[in-house]
């Protein structure tokens, strides 16, 4: 951590769908907007532009960002894109949070997005590798031996995958900002939908979203402004980033080092000894509901082998002793590269008392957890509603 | 935050234009290295050949020149058999674009015998309910004259009949 406090003061995000009527320019401006009006700014205040994004093979338009400087303010200031894969929204928000912790910049604002209406992501995640067989078939085809692997590991029960895609869908609910709005759902639903990669079903998978994401960070005389004019600022305590390689022998993907390294970093930040205990309320990266699991074992919530008791417990519930996902998750909006800053986002909301419906009544610490690539880049923050 | 407010004239628009499709294709040229040249002549050849690392000793397929643990050349060549045991696997049944394959289908991990890293392949000659963890499968080439330096050389693995390999001999590559 710098020697600066970092503040979130304001966060937008759009209405996640499988369309966003609009363009590109549109999407991002109209996160970056609602952002700029929850923290009582303009453009004109903002001193430098941090913008994520997941492969630009996704909409096939190469490096966006150069024709969004105008529709995020950016002509005149420094601008930066970010790139790690799924994790994107939430490194972009580190790299928006370094510039002021490095007292580089007061006020800056930071962006993810995705449009997978004009995408082809699972054509993009496809690719024939040159000395491979031609057999990849996207996220979930890549996951899924995963999954299998922590079932078989853990002596897992098939329906703990059910009742995280349950839980997750009937929180979006509560959520206006969700894609999917499934009031319906019931296990029986879920458990009977197409097992789309075996053993992950239809309903156990995010859906395609169009959306966007944005927060304005401030140094601490902006959080303090924020805090004195009756609008609690989410204070930064921690942010940690990681990377290993795809492949190496003996890599542990249901497990992966990089996300006990990076979890270790940021709770030693925030000076969390007993995250389980110490921390409220957790957005976690879910793209497919098995991970939720997986990741509470990867982020030291519970000894490996014992992630799936927690969620049959009803511990991640909204009203269990450490909810997950409140907002609905990735599994009900995955506009890719928001979904990550979506995670960071939320947790703000959370500690700032203003998730609406599916806030978590006293909610002082929180985490936002994001993971890319091949389960090898992730990317978590702590934010807290006091003063680090 | 005010909505922009157009003059009549530049309102009507009969039938808005919300999609195009512009397709885009993209050729690759892919220059393989010396470690995976190595490889994918063999393979044209109707053989595997690993690299282990001389620290680590782990076995790499295809290799990468390099160990990606150790930071060092992998410079010791292994004959491989064309056996192996499925350490995970996943049954497509997605369609989408650009695919291939027709479904379902299954791409499993396989550890070959000897090597320490899986390679992705597909299963085939056996129901897809019926592929497990442990199962052993044997490689099925494609007919002599079609092979080339490309894993397609290989069609698929099929169950070899071996009673299935105990989990704790492939619990690391899964």
């Amino acid at each position: 951590m710098g020697a600066e406090r970092v503040a979130v003061v304001g966060i937008g995000q759009t209405k996640h769908d499988t369309i966003f009527d609009g363009s590109i320019a549109g999407l991002v401006r109209t996160a970056a907007e609602r952002a700029l009006a929850d923290a009582r700014m303009t453009w004109a205040d903002i001193d430098a532009v941090v913008i994520g994004k997941a492969p630009d093979f996704f909409e096939g338009v190469m490096m966006p960002e150069l024709y969004l400087a105008d529709a995020l303010g950016a002509v005149g200031k420094p601008m930066f894109r970010v790139h790690t894969a799924g994790s994107v929204g939430g490194s972009t928000a580190i790299v928006a949070q370094d510039l002021i912790a490095a007292g580089i910049h007061k006020k800056v604002l930071t962006v993810a997005f995705e449009k997978q209406s004009e995408s082809e992501a699972m054509w993009a995640l496809s690719l024939p590798i040159p000395f491979q067989p031609p057999m990849h078939a996207g996220a979930g085809g890549y996951f899924a031996p995963h999954i299998r692997a922590y079932m078989h590991r853990s002596k897992a029960p098939d329906h703990v995958g059910i009742l995280v895609a349950v839980k997750d869908r009937l929180n979006a609910c509560k959520n206006p900002y969700a894609h999917l709005h499934e009031h319906d759902i019931t296990f029986d639903s879920v458990k009977d939908s197409m097992m789309l990669w075996d053993p992950i079903r239809f309903s156990e998978t995010c859906p395609s979203s169009d959306g966007a994401c944005a927060m304005v960070l401030t140094d601490e005389a902006g959080g303090d402004a924020a805090a004195a004019d009756g609008r609690p600022p989410a204070w930064v305590h921690g942010t940690a980033f990681r990377s290993e390689p795809t492949m190496f022998a003996g890599r542990d993907q249901v497990n992966p080092q990089g996300g006990q390294d990076c979890a270790a970093d940021v709770y030693r930040q925030a000076g969390i000894s007993d995250p389980r205990r110490e921390i409220d309320v957790v957005e976690m990266y879910v793209p497919f509901s098995w991970f939720e699991p997986m990741w509470l074992e990867n982020l030291g919530f519970c000894a490996e082998g014992e992630g799936w008791q927690l969620v049959e417990a009803g511990v991640t519930q909204m009203d269990g002793d450490l909810p997950v996902n409140c907002s609905g998750g990735v599994l009900s909006s995955n506009p890719i590269g928001a979904s990550g800053m979506l995670r960071f986002a939320e947790a703000a909301m959370q500690v700032r008392g203003q998730a609406g419906e599916h806030q978590i009544d006293g909610a002082r610490t929180a985490l936002g957890h994001a993971y890319g690539g091949g389960s090898q880049f992730f990317a978590m923050w702590i934010v807290g509603a006091a003063k680090p | 935050m005010s909505d922009i407010v157009l003059p009549d004239r530049l309102r009507d628009v009969a039938e808005p234009v919300r999609r195009i499709r512009t397709p885009a294709r993209l050729d690759y040229v892919f220059m393989a290295g010396k470690a995976t040249s190595r490889f994918l002549n063999a393979v044209a050849e109707k053989r595997l050949v690993g690299q282990r690392c001389p620290v680590c000793r782990k076995v790499y397929v295809p290799p990468r020149g390099v160990c990606p643990t150790d930071g060092v050349p992998t410079e010791e060549e292994i004959e491989l058999p064309h056996v192996g045991t499925v350490t995970s696997f996943c049954v497509v049944n997605v369609q989408f674009y650009g695919q291939v394959m027709e479904l379902p289908y299954v791409s499993a991990l396989i550890l070959l015998d000897g090597t320490d890293i899986p390679l992705m392949h597909l299963i085939q000659e056996v129901p897809a309910d019926q592929v497990h963890m442990g199962m052993r499968v044997e490689a099925v080439w494609v007919p002599d004259e079609e092979l080339g330096p490309t894993l397609e050389s290989i069609k698929y693995f099929r169950p070899n009949g071996e009673p299935d390999a105990d989990y704790e001999t492939y619990k690391d590559n899964v």
